[in-house]
């Protein structure tokens, strides 16, 4: 195996210096969120110590250095995106981008509209979207999805053209097992009906890197803590004239043209839904985390980190007794697991005494796991950061742990 | 199942593998609660895993009977460890025990996170919410 990519990427995260519990890091919750590179500490830091001062506020030069920095950033994410830097909004989260979409396309929904999801959905991209139901009357509908958790492509898309979504908001890969939709064929499927396509990229941002036009989706939500920036910020893509076009979320100074008792006007998206002072470091942050990305040969990372989850895959596979969970086929790099009737609770509480990190549990996907009749499974998500030595280390440790699980 | 005897054989292993097998070992050797036990009513609320938790009171000798369960190996044995601490106890001394610090004197609480560490709070604070109906 190959791992020279990597042997130089790992120097650049500092977390890898560090031992917890006195071992070192075997870090495989990636898709909880990524380590950070040394150039989105240092951007953070070099922010805070010698560029600090509030945006679209005042004349003075500290500010308008924040400004130039803060709006060149929305601008580098577009062009990452493919799209126009006024159709990027920024937010705390793919949570955050999603109430706010849900809570924006309310007013165009009615009484028995469909809201189109599938049961691999975050509840991040469900509970938002039972209120809004719950508000107009609309009602949810799910794409197929089989009992290995697996998208039914053929069926989903014939379900759509039956359906006529008014929304459709889907997970462009899933947390919890790691498969990758084919959203630009659920997308096209939907044109015919105009629905209004939401892409959860979450999980896809770092690893698939998508191009939008392409996708030719209406929005995108992201979260920048999954894609090697800091926590507290994230955002969305909209089309520029549905976006443009959704009430005002929440409200406040920074994004009104004239304020007055007799009547307030907002200015044009994307400021229109950004009220207050946003994550100024965490923009700045990310800024140079999608610079620290543009430097990498993104094919190259891909490999690296497919070729990690083959191997992952295979040793796995080896362990008499282990269910693996979803599309192996189509992955971002995520292994979801059960072990015997073992509870998952038992094996990462185990495992974590080796010092590996992985997450255990329903991983906000509590419908799917019923779906698949699980309460819950061990999930190890890679990034182009680990190595085989991560593997090895886990599957030494997940050896130990069921020879000690069945003793 | 004595606490002295929990104390001793726990603070024999250094490394938490082994501190885990004798966790796991108490779980064993507690007594499965019988299915139809396994109430909604019972289950303790606020915990990773499923836990469900009776408590009586033997009316002729004053003392609790506590039974318990979890559909995992590591907590069922924290479980016994609870359980050894308040079985057989008079409510009112019952009352005065706090199985936290105990936890904290084994070594055990620091070492489980904060949503494990609340599992064990949430069945302490359940026993001792018991305890007041009692008395
Ligand atoms: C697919 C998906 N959607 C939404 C979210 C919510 O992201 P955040 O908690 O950063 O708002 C997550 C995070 O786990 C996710 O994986």
């Amino acid at each position: 195996m190959n791992d020279n990519p990597c042997t130089q990427i790992r120097h650049d995260f500092p977390i890898f210096e560090v031992s917890v519990d006195d071992q070192p890091l075997c870090y495989l919750d990636s898709a909880a969120t990524t380590q950070k590179p040394n150039q989105v500490i240092q951007a953070v830091k070099d922010f805070y110590q010698s560029q600090n001062a509030n945006v679209h506020r005042g004349l003075h030069t500290l500010s308008e250095q924040a400004t130039t920095a803060y709006e060149a950033v929305r601008r580098k994410l577009a062009q990452f995106l493919n799209v126009q830097s006024r159709e990027i909004v920024w937010t705390s989260g793919a949570t955050a981008s999603l109430n706010l979409i849900a809570y924006g396309l309310s007013d165009s929904l009615k009484k028995d509209d469909v809201i189109l999801l599938s049961p691999l959905e975050h509840h991040a991209n469900i509970v938002p979207w039972q209120l809004a139901a719950k508000r107009t009357g609309a009602r949810i509908e799910l794409l197929p999805v089989d009992a290995q958790g697996i998208l039914q492509l053929e069926q989903a898309k014939a379900l759509i053209e039956n359906l006529k979504p008014k929304v459709m908001s889907i997970c462009h890969a899933s947390n919890a097992l790691g498969n990758i939709n084919d959203v630009a064929a659920l997308i096209a499927s939907s044109k015919s009906s105009g629905t209004v396509t939401v892409i959860d990229g979450a999980q896809s941002l770092l690893h698939l890197r998508p191009d939008l036009q392409q996708l030719d989706c209406d929005f995108y939500v992201f979260s920048a803590h999954k894609a090697l920036g800091p926590t507290g910020l994230g955002g969305l893509y909209g089309r520029y004239e549905l976006l443009n076009a959704l009430p005002v979320y929440q409200s406040g100074g920074e994004m009104i043209d004239t304020v007055s008792f007799s009547g307030t006007t907002f200015r044009p998206a994307p400021e229109k839904f950004e009220p207050g002072t946003p994550n100024i470091a965490g923009v700045i942050g990310f800024g140079a985390a999608l610079d620290y990305l543009a430097a990498q040969d993104h094919d190259a990372l891909f490999q690296h980190e497919q070729s990690l989850y083959q191997s992952l895959l295979q040793q796995l596979s080896g362990i008499d007794g282990i269910r693996i969970w979803g599309d192996t086929a189509n992955n971002v790099g995520t292994v979801s697991f059960n072990y015997k009737n073992e509870h998952h609770y038992d094996l990462a509480t185990l495992l974590n005494t080796h010092g590996i990190a992985v997450r255990s549990g329903h991983h906000c996907t509590q419908p799917l796991m019923a779906h698949l009749g699980i309460e819950g499974t061990i999930r190890a998500s890679l990034a182009f950061y680990n190595n085989q030595q991560d593997i090895s280390r886990f599957i030494a440790a997940l050896k130990d742990t069921i020879s000690l699980l069945e003793e | 199942m004595d606490l002295s005897h929990i104390e001793h054989s726990l603070a024999q292993h250094g490394a938490w593998q082994g501190k885990y097998r004798e966790i796991m070992l108490l779980g064993k050797a507690l007594p499965a609660m019988p299915d139809a036990l396994k109430t909604d009513d019972a289950l303790v609320k606020g915990c990773e895993s499923k836990v469900w938790l009776h408590l009586d009171l033997d009316e002729q000798r004053q003392r609790l009977i506590l039974i318990a369960d979890s559909d995992t190996r590591i907590v069922k044995g924290l479980l016994a460890i609870i359980l050894a601490c308040y079985n057989n106890q008079l409510p009112l001394e019952a009352g005065k025990l706090d199985a936290y610090e105990l936890f904290d004197k084994l070594g055990l609480i620091k070492h489980l996170s904060p949503s494990r560490g609340n599992g064990v709070r949430a069945i302490v604070e359940r026993i001792h919410q018991q305890l007041q109906v009692l008395q």
